[in-house]
Formats: C-alpha cells, structure tokens, sequence
C-alpha cells in the first residue's frame, strides 16, 4: 500500500500545504442528487468546520470523502491522490478516520470490542491508556454491551475508538448532537488535544458557537454547494450572516 | 426386560442415541445455516446439497482407483477427507458466493432464497444424472469401528466420535463468532457493513470467507455422515427443510440458538419414535409452530426482524 | 414492507395482455384437435395453480413456500372422495377446494405474522407436515399414491372418461376460476391488497387490518390451488406424493417468476414455460432439474420481471421507435 503520510513533510512544509482538496464533489442518494459542487481544502494541522442546516449535504460530504456513498463524482484528492473510485476500506488505510452521527457504537460488542474494532492502520495513534485518560468513564464499563452505555458515553466511545487507528485525518460528524453541555465541553477539551497533537479534523456541526472555540476555519454548506467560508477570526464580524445560514 | 413408561430401555436408549446423533448433525448444518443467515441475510437453501457434495467428494477421494482407473492415483480413507473434503466445499462456496450470492446481497432476502432453491436444483440434478437417487455405501473408518456394550445398549464408537466432534466444532465455531477478534468484525459487519467497511476492513472479501466458512461446515458435516447414512444426491434434500425448520426455531441467525435447538430437537425426534412413531417426522414442524405461536423471534431471537 | 419489489405497470402492457389472453383463450378452444388433451390439461390446471399462487406471492407480496400442499391436499381428497364415496365429480372438487382453503386459513394465521423468509420458512415446514402425514397415512398408499381415480360422471350425466370430454370440462372449471380470480385482483379489494403490499403501515394507518387483507389473499390462493389440484387428480386418475413435494412448490415458484410476477398473463406463460419443458425434457430425466435450477438463477439474477418484463422492454422500444417515426 502506498503510505501517503510518509511523504507528509515534503508536501507539508511549514504546515500551510493542503493536505485534502476537493473539487466539484457530486453525491446522489439513489436518484435524488444530495452534492451539487462542494470545493474546500484542509491544511494539514487544521480544525476546519462544515456549517449548515440539516439536509445541507454536510455529512454527505464526510460520507464522500470515505467513500461510503455509492454514487459520487468530482475530485477528492488527499495529499494529492485522487480517492474517487477507491473503496471505502481501502480510503480508510490511507489514514482517514470517520466518527458518524449516530455514533455507530454496535450492540452486539462489548465496549472493548467496540473500543479495538478498528483496525490501527498507521503508526502514532493513541495507546487505550491515553484514549482512558481521555474519556475515564470508558474504562471501568469495558465489559458491558455497547450501546448500554449513555448516550455521552457512546460518544466518546465512537471519538475513543477511531484515536486507536493512527489516522492523521478525523472526520466527526456532529459529536455533540443530543449531549448534556458537561459532555459537549469535555468533546471540545478532546477536539483541542487532537489539534495539538498534529491531527487534522474536519468537524460537522450546526452549533457555530461551539465551532467557534475550537476551529480555524469554516464552511457554510446549503443545498448541496458551499455558499460561504471563513477564518474563525472573521466570525464576530459576521455573527448575523452565520444565524441567517442557520437559521438560528 | 426393564420397562420405561411401557417401552423396553434398549429400545428407549437406542432411539435416544439416534436421536443425539440426528441432533448433532442438525446442530452443525443449523450452524452454518445460521451463520450466513445471521452475518450475510442469506437463507442459504443449497445448505443440504452442499453437504450431499461433502459427502460425496469424501466418496470420491475413497474410489479414486476406480474413478480414474489407469492412473494409478491413491484411495483416500476417511481421516484425510475429513480434512480435504470440507477445503473443497469450502472452494466450492468461494465460487457461489463470487458467481451468485453476492449479487443479490441488495436485493430483498427472499430473492436469496429463490436463487439458492435454483442452485440446489442445478447440483441435486447434476449428481442425479451421473448416480440416480441410489445410495453409494462408505465405510466407517477402521478405528472406530465396532463398540461397547453397555448391558442397557450397544454404543458403537462411530456415533459417539460424532456426537463428540459436532459439540467440539459447534463451540470452537461459537467460540469464534463471540470471543475473537474476528467474530467481532463479523458481528459488527452484521449490523453496520458500511460503518465496518469505513474502518478498513474488507467486508466483501470478509463476507465471502463467511459464506465459504459456512458452507465447508456442511462439507464437513457430510463427510461425517457418509459412513452413517448412504452418500446419495438426494441427501440433504429433507434435511435442509428440517434444518431451516431448526434455525426458525433457535432464532433466526443465532447461533447459540441454532446449537442448542439442533441437539434437542434430535432428541425429541428419537423419543417420539419411541413414543409416537407416526409423528416422528413432522415433531419438529410441529413444535416449530407453537414455537412460533408463542415466542415469535425463535428459542433464542437476538434480531427481531 | 413488500417481499418482491414489484415494478409499476406500464400502461402498454394492459393493451397486449388483453389481446395475448384473448388469443389464448381461441387457442385452449381449439387446441384439442391438434394436441394431446391431457397435455393440454396439465397446462390448464398449472396455469390456475401458477395464477393462484401469484395472487399471494405478486399481489400480496408474501413469499410461500409450501403451496404444493394446498394442491396436494385436494388432489388427494378429490382422488379418495371420488374412489370412495357415491358422489359426482365436481362434487368431489368442490370438497377439495373446501378442504384446502379450510387448510388455507389455519396456514395463514400461522405464517402471515411473519413476512419475507421467516413467512416462506414457515409455510415450507407446515407444508413438510402435510407432506409426511400423506407419506404415512394407510389410504394415500405411500409411494404408489391414490390410483385409478373414477372421473366419473359431470353432474350425473356426461360421462367424462373421454380425455376430449375431460379437456373441455377442465377449461370450463378452470374458466370459473381464473375469471374470479381476475374478478378478485380488479376488486376493491384487490386494489387494498396491493396497497398494503406496497407499505403496508400506511394501509393500516389508513384504517385497514392488513392481517386479515393477506389472510383473505391466503384462503383464496390456497382454495384455488386447490381446485387446481383436484382437476388434476380428476383428469389424471392419480394422486400422488409428487403432488405434495416441495420441489411442487418450488416449481410453482419458479412459474410465477419466469413469466412475470404480479401480472395476469405472467403465471399463464411460465405455467406453460415450465410444464412444456418438462414434457419435452422428461426423457433425459435429472436434466428437467438441471434446467429448471439454471432458469431459477437466471431469473433471479437477470430477468426479475419475467417474461412479461421483457415484452414491456421489447414494447417500449417499439413504441419508442415507431414514435420517432411519426
């Protein structure tokens, strides 16, 4: 398998070079279309955010970019090889990681199965002691069934367990959806750890305030496009149009 | 004579032993039935005809002499088939599974089962033109033949090497899909394939080694039943509709479920010979309604679907 | 949920089905004259068992696999009435088609509360029941089944010994049938039926006991299956295991699914698909299995709407040609 992280600091440099670049991204639901023509880059190191409402196409680009949609079209090119037409197992190896929506912890496993189900496809991901110190209510329910867990546990179960692969790519599609405000802030403490340690992620949320704390950058996405963009530090100056995209 | 409930004891213990041994080739076929059920939603139909195929590659490799005469090839006994035998219906199913099965994976289960009732056609047929519908004998290998008699019964060793190695494969089996890594993949490709492919796991590739693993335990089955029953094409025939019958009853695609209920409805099979010899052969049937009458998702239903 | 994802049918289709079961219907008038009647009576009373089934498997959406023991059923009730009893034919094959709807209602209440495989799981053990209770029972014979069936006389008068007699009184049984069964499937009901094929939450958010919907559907299959059987049995002067054997069921099956499920003229063309075949194929023994299995994967696999799927394709192309032509 070709290692594209290995050729990381070549591309990199001073940590400014796009480590994933899409371009004219389609995605169809069946026959319904659900991505118009989503452009965005990530840069190695960033938190970047995909804003919108639901329905926009915001997990649908996640999904896109792990090839777990069925029928897409465009250009998806991490470190410059194209992954449209890869498998989504074969996308996965590459280092990307994705946590979905409804957290797919799976009852039928334990929640150390749950925990090493993924399989570690680089080096330099976290040891089960780190992802423990992370998430300590994680280590004493090791044994018991999967979705017995609370709905905060489940979450950091499904963060926790993507941390074991070594992916250098994480995809977290709304962790905080449905969690007390306790929990969303021990998920956003993680998300800044993630950052130091080098990680790039690209968030899904419909909470800019959230997305505030912890981004560089943001994408609006609506109707299947992305309408707008912006560093986190233009955000105060463009509160009104953010509520307006969100209707919020 | 001793009497038990009006019935002589040799006649109570000898139909209890057939009754352990049917249930133990119930419980391995119920197995891999539920284990492609259960993992790939595939009502496996050519489950009886894939063990007739066992049955008959162990035939085979025994009367290779004659098959092939002039080429001076080997006779190969039991012991070797025992291992060959399932390998090959394991091939065999590699191909079915890459050919057929994979192709209607999207497609609503019944169309799996409609697809698996033409491919037990085609092989049952296959076999019938080449050997009609009579029986070819297979010996009981040399050491274990014979056996001991207990005073109350005659057990011959044969049958009880079945009924010992059916419950040894049946938790090894059992003790893969619920304690290992892999069973963990499988089990979480059950409920989420998407999500499991995502992670990087090759679930096709995985899905395929399952329906060859489940299939080669038919194999596997039919070698073991070759010196018991008469190795002919039409052998799986009833069997799969009792074993189907068995998976319903055991919850569909668990397989606890499927152990259990193959080894105890073999059981209640030989008593009621004893007992109600008329009903013998739909006991199983029947009970699967009043199973199905009273606990809808089987013995041991895990999925309610 | 439905069991088989039946296509919408096009308009075009109602036009060259009516005109095929009319010419249909010409031929089965003629055909004696130029056919062996009881060939021709095989095809008859397939074409009612095939059409009866396709009424639960197209119209209701419910995959049964054990429908050879409704056929079965009356095949030996209307042989053992008529060898037994001092009555006439067709009020040997009423009792049959009572016998195995009677049967129809027990099976469905048992198999309806579970859809897709479990539904045909269950109607295949429940058919393996009947299976047995013929193989055993002293007056079915075993092996040998029920022979030298008397067809006796129709209505106490016309002697139908003759196998031409016997062929017309055939097509007028089977007439009565097939045209109630259009009768059912054009109904009020047959439209709730379909509804509740096609989702079936809706239909009972809608107010209707979809249960029931599919237990009427049941009775009515397995009644007409019966009189199908019956006919058989009657004409054939014989019933036997094989008309209780599973393979039965998959055959009926695999008639349904050759010609097209859910359409009228579907279950005729696969009846007479697979009982010509059958005949011709007969004298190289095990390769009827072999051809019937591969047809059943290659239905599966690439024609899902049968024949008729493929006369809709051919037609439309027509249709579009022709268009352009204009």
């Amino acid at each position: 398998m070709h290692d594209v992280f290995a050729t990381q600091t070549t591309h990199a440099g001073a940590g400014g070079a796009a480590m994933l670049e899409i371009r004219n991204l389609e995605a169809w639901y069946g026959e319904s279309r659900a991505l118009r023509s989503i452009c965005l880059d990530v840069r190695d190191g960033e938190v970047v955010t995909l804003l919108g409402r639901n329905g926009a196409g915001k997990s649908t680009t996640l999904k896109s970019i792990m090839g777990m949609m069925r029928k897409r079209a465009g250009s998806i090119k991490l470190y410059g090889e194209e992954l449209i037409g890869c498998a989504s197992n074969a996308i996965a190896r590459k280092g990307i990681a994705f946590c979905p929506e409804n957290r797919g912890i799976f009852s039928s496993l334990t929640v150390a199965e749950n925990l090493t189900l993924p399989p570690i496809v680089r080096d330099g991901g976290m040891s089960e002691e780190e992802i423990f110190d992370l998430f300590p209510n994680l280590r004493e329910r090791l044994n018991t069934g999967g979705t017995k867990l609370s709905g905060g546990e489940q979450q950091m179960l499904a963060i926790g367990r993507i941390l074991r692969t070594g992916a250098r790519l994480i995809l977290l599609d709304e962790p905080t959806e449905g969690l007390a405000p306790a929990i969303v802030q021990q998920i956003g403490r993680v998300i800044r750890r993630l950052r130091e340690r080098g990680l790039t992620v690209i968030l899904v949320e419909q909470n800019f305030r959230f997305a505030e704390t912890l981004a560089d950058r943001h994408y609006v996405i609506e109707n299947g496009n992305v309408v707008d963009s912006m560093t986190n530090a233009e955000v105060p100056a463009n509160r009104d149009k953010l509520a307006a995209y969100l209707g919020v | 004579m001793i009497l038990i409930f009006g019935v002589p004891i040799q006649a109570l213990t000898g139909q209890l032993m057939v009754g352990l041994i049917n249930g133990a080739f119930y419980a391995l076929l119920s197995l891999g039935v539920a284990i492609i059920f259960g993992m790939l939603r595939i009502a496996n139909f050519v489950h009886g005809a894939q063990y007739m195929l066992g049955a008959f590659v162990a035939w085979f490799l025994l009367n290779l002499p004659n098959i092939f005469p002039g080429l001076g090839l080997p006779t190969i006994g039991y012991w070797v088939a025992l291992v060959l035998a399932p390998l090959v219906v394991f091939g065999v199913g590699i191909l079915i599974e890459f050919l057929f099965i994979r192709r209607v994976y999207d497609l609503d289960h019944a169309y799996s089962l409609l697809l698996t009732i033409g491919l037990t056609m085609v092989l049952e047929g296959a076999f019938r033109l080449k050997y009609g519908s009579s029986g070819q004998p297979y010996e009981i290998p040399e050491l274990l033949k014979g056996g001991r008699n207990l005073g109350f019964m005659f057990l011959p060793y044969y049958r009880v090497w079945v009924v010992v190695v059916s419950l040894v494969v049946c938790f090894a089996t059992w003790f893969m899909i619920e304690r290992t890594k892999f069973g963990a993949y499988l089990r979480a490709a059950t409920e989420d394939p998407i999500l499991v492919r995502a992670f990087g796991i090759n679930v096709p590739l995985m899905l395929m080694l399952t329906y060859g693993f489940g299939v080669g335990l038919a194999g596997f089955t039919g070698v073991m039943a070759a010196p018991i029953y008469q190795v002919s094409p039409g052998m799986g025939q009833n069997l799969i509709i009792i074993v189907f019958a068995v998976v319903v009853i055991g919850g569909m695609g668990s397989i606890l479920g499927a152990i259990i209920s193959g080894f105890f409805l073999g059981i209640i099979e030989g008593l009621t010979k004893v007992f109600w010899p008329e009903a013998s052969n739909t006991v199983i049937f029947v009970i699967m309604a009043i199973i199905l009458l009273v606990r809808p998702n089987g013995l041991i239903g895990r999925v309610a679907k | 949920m439905t069991t088989i994802d039946i296509k919408q049918q096009p308009v075009a289709r109602l036009e060259w089905e009516k005109v095929a079961l009319v010419i249909l219907l010409a031929l089965a008038l003629i055909a004696p004259s130029f056919v062996y009647p009881l060939f021709l009576v095989r095809i008859l009373t397939f074409v009612l068992f095939a059409s009866a089934y396709n009424l639960i498997f197209g119209y209701a959406g419910l995959l049964g696999f054990g429908h050879a023991a409704f056929f079965g059923l009356a095949s030996y009730a209307v042989a053992q009435s008529a060898k037994t009893l001092p009555i006439t034919p067709e009020i040997a094959i009423l009792f049959g088609v009572f016998v195995s709807a009677a049967m129809g209602v027990v099976f469905g209440w048992l198999a309806i509360r579970r859809q897709g495989l479990y539904f045909a799981m269950i109607t295949l053990a429940l058919a393996q029941i009947v299976y047995f209770f013929f193989a055993q029972v002293e007056w079915a014979h075993g092996e040998d089944g029920i022979q030298s069936v008397p067809r006796g006389h129709f209505l106490g008068l016309i002697d139908l010994s003759d196998n031409m007699v016997m062929y017309y009184f055939v097509l007028g049984v089977f007439l009565i049938g097939f045209l109630f069964l259009l009768r059912v499937i054009a109904s009020p009901y047959g439209e709730v039926l379909k509804a509740v094929r096609d989702n079936e939450a809706r239909a009972i958010s809608l107010g209707y006991d979809a249960n029931a919907i599919k237990l009427i559907a049941f009775t009515i299959s397995a009644g007409l299956a019966g009189l199908a059987g019956g006919l058989n049995a009657l004409s054939f002067q014989l019933a036997s295991l094989s008309d209780v054997h599973y393979l039965l069921s998959a055959e009926v099956i695999l008639m349904v699914l050759i010609g097209g499920a859910a359409t009228t003229i579907g279950p005729v063309l696969g009846a007479v698909v697979v009982v010509a075949m059958q005949n011709y194929f007969a004298p190289f023994g095990a390769w009827v299995l072999v051809f019937q299995g591969v047809i059943f994967v290659v239905c599966v696999l690439t024609m899902r709407n049968g024949i008729v799927g493929v006369i809709d394709m051919l037609a439309k192309a027509w249709v579009d040609k022709s268009g352009k032509a204009y």
